[in-house]
């Protein structure tokens, strides 16, 4: 049975957060997504929390992680709504886990890999909205609106990016 | 045993959270609905805490906005004030103007509803409240007000602007509030079109339109037709204005159905202070009714004080006209039909007054003989010339007429 190296790219690339930075960061976005479009109305198309969730996911690596991290942050976004909780925090546990996943496989550290990562996971996300709403709570009404989808992806994209690069400052390596 | 829980521990954590979830939501959906509790003690209770999280920053952020703000408009800004000042004194003069016209109108409707025994709904009673935050996500369209129970606010209070309605409180903590927008996919109003009298229900849509969507085709409804609250819902007050009709197309999910759009009233998407109506009265405030009734007693008096100038103003020109008879106008017009007076010398101005003339005798009364001008005595009489024949009383008949 063979080891994993210890220079594994898991081993290599896993990193944590000190605990203000863990708590704070997502609660921060989470409090600008909630403030914002009262002043900017048209930035209700962001998915700030979601950045959140991408983010510490693919950094510290861990499946588990990235599961606990996603549901904690969607169900918070949950609350702050008139949805039944679990709807944002089911799409983002799901999304929490595939993000942690893919990144032990990908070097999440590159620009294009993570510019690919928000618009899909914005996507997936939407796609995964859907699909609660009208399986779990039953709401048939509603279409996907591709192009307003299109549009949230890229945008949060956009917004991702520099997101990324200013809490990369507080990564700690183990 | 142990190695399956160890291999598969990441899918099977992942399992366990969505579980708990799925079952999480299929208890709140399964909840019965009321709607004065939209959501069970405990997941209100989370709400409270989670929005007690981000109140405090959002009240802080808000405030800090407003009072940058007022500086800008009360230091810096107060170039236009001035003339903001006199355009808005116009405007209230204008108002006022309006407003006393229809108060009269206001009482007699009331006196007729009363006759009719119609109730109505007034609003008697409202809270100002600012907006200090969002939902954060456009599928719902949440706002987070400053008051809450402490002010007296419950759920399912209508909460409108001067311009129009806005939506109703959904939830109420004990120091803010959820305002649902009439434009999220959850929310819906009663309302009439003003013109037509039509009765339909609005609702949002997932881009945050407002949508009437339960009225087959009618050539009668155009763009830009008022809607107006119908007070159906027992939610809104009657007449409130909803928005104007945008477009009007064929609804493609659910035919024969139109989709129409509305361009609402308040701006929904710019709400910095909202009214919450707290009480409504079947009958006006008697500061008002008092108030609408010396409006309506000014207007009055204003009419009659009016009226009667008007009448005097008649009344002087008809004494005018009067004094001015018509004998003396056919004089004027035509004087060689007046024997007594000596015809005017064309040679001579006709401007040339006789400094022996007598002053002219008051004219007749206006039944007076004297007012039929007489021809003039013929030149040469013949038996044509007028009283050349002799009176019917004084002839016999059958004799030989007189040559």
């Amino acid at each position: 049975m063979p080891d994993r190296s210890y220079t594994s790219r898991k081993e290599l690339e896993e990193y944590h957060f000190s605990l203000p930075v863990a708590v704070l960061a997502p609660l921060i976005l989470l409090f600008l997504q909630a403030f914002l479009p009262k002043v900017f109305p048209r930035l209700l198309i962001l998915d700030l929390p979601l950045v959140a969730v991408l983010f510490f996911a693919v950094a510290r690596r861990s499946p588990i992680a990235g599961s606990v991290t996603g549901a904690i942050i969607g169900l918070l976004q949950d609350l702050l709504t008139h949805q039944p909780i679990g709807v944002n925090g089911m799409a983002k546990t799901l999304i929490g886990y595939a993000a942690s996943s893919i990144g032990v496989q990908v070097d999440v550290e590159n620009l294009l890999t993570r510019i690919l990562m928000n618009f899909g996971f914005t996507l997936v996300q939407s796609g995964l909205l859907y699909l609660i709403d009208r399986v779990l709570l039953g709401i048939h009404g509603g279409h996907i609106l591709w192009l307003h989808e299109l549009l949230r992806a890229t945008l949060n994209t956009v917004v991702a990016i520099p997101i990324f690069l200013f809490l990369d400052r507080f990564k700690l390596r183990d | 045993m142990e190695s399956f829980f160890t291999r598969f521990k990441d899918a099977l954590v992942l399992i366990a959270i969505l579980l708990a979830q799925t079952i999480a939501l299929a208890i709140q959906v399964h909840r019965p609905a009321d709607p004065n509790n939209p959501d069970s003690s405990q997941v209100r209770l989370l709400r409270l805490w989670a929005l007690s999280i981000f109140t405090p920053f959002e009240r802080l952020s808000t405030g800090t906005g407003h009072g940058i703000r007022y500086a800008w408009s009360n230091y810096v800004d107060l170039r236009h004030v001035r003339r903001e000042d006199q355009d808005l004194r116009q405007e209230i003069a204008n108002l006022r103007l309006q407003r006393a016209a229809l108060a009269e109108d206001a009482l007699e409707g009331q006196r007729l509803q009363a006759l009719l025994k119609f109730s109505r709904n007034y609003v008697s009673q409202t809270v100002a409240a600012h907006v200090i935050g969002t939902s954060g996500t456009d599928q719902s369209r949440i706002l987070i007000l400053d008051k809450g129970a402490h002010d007296g606010l419950k759920p399912d209070m209508p909460v409108i602007t001067p311009d129009g309605i806005v939506g109703k409180i959904r939830d109420v903590f004990p120091s803010t509030s959820q305002l649902l927008l009439i434009n999220d996919t959850t929310a819906g109003a009663g309302v009439v079109l003003q013109s037509t009298r039509i009765r339909a229900i609005v609702h949002g849509n997932p881009l945050g339109r407002v949508l009437i969507t339960n009225l087959t085709p009618d050539s009668r409804i155009k763009p830009g037709e008022t809607v107006l609250t119908s007070g159906g819902d027992q939610v809104f007050p009657r007449g409130l204005p909803v928005g104007k009709i945008e477009t009007i197309i064929p609804d493609p999910d659910h035919q024969p159905y139109t989709a129409i759009t509305l361009h609402t009233a308040a701006n929904l998407n710019q709400l910095e202070e909202v009214l919450i109506i707290t009480g409504t009265a079947s009958t006006l405030d008697p500061a008002v009714q008092q108030e609408l009734k010396s409006e309506a007693a000014e207007t009055a008096k204003q009419r009659e004080d009016r009226l009667a100038a008007q009448q005097a103003a008649q009344k002087a020109a008809a004494e005018a006209a009067a004094a001015q008879s018509s004998a003396q106008v056919l004089a004027e017009r035509l004087p060689s039909l007046h024997p007594d007076q000596p015809e005017p010398d064309p040679t001579k101005p006709a401007d040339t007054k006789d400094p022996n003339a007598t002053p002219a005798a008051t004219p007749p009364p206006d039944n007076s003989p004297d007012l039929v001008p007489k021809p003039k005595p013929a030149a040469h009489p013949d038996r044509y010339s007028p009283n050349a024949t002799p009176p019917a009383n004084t002839l016999t008949p059958g004799a030989p007429a007189p040559h």
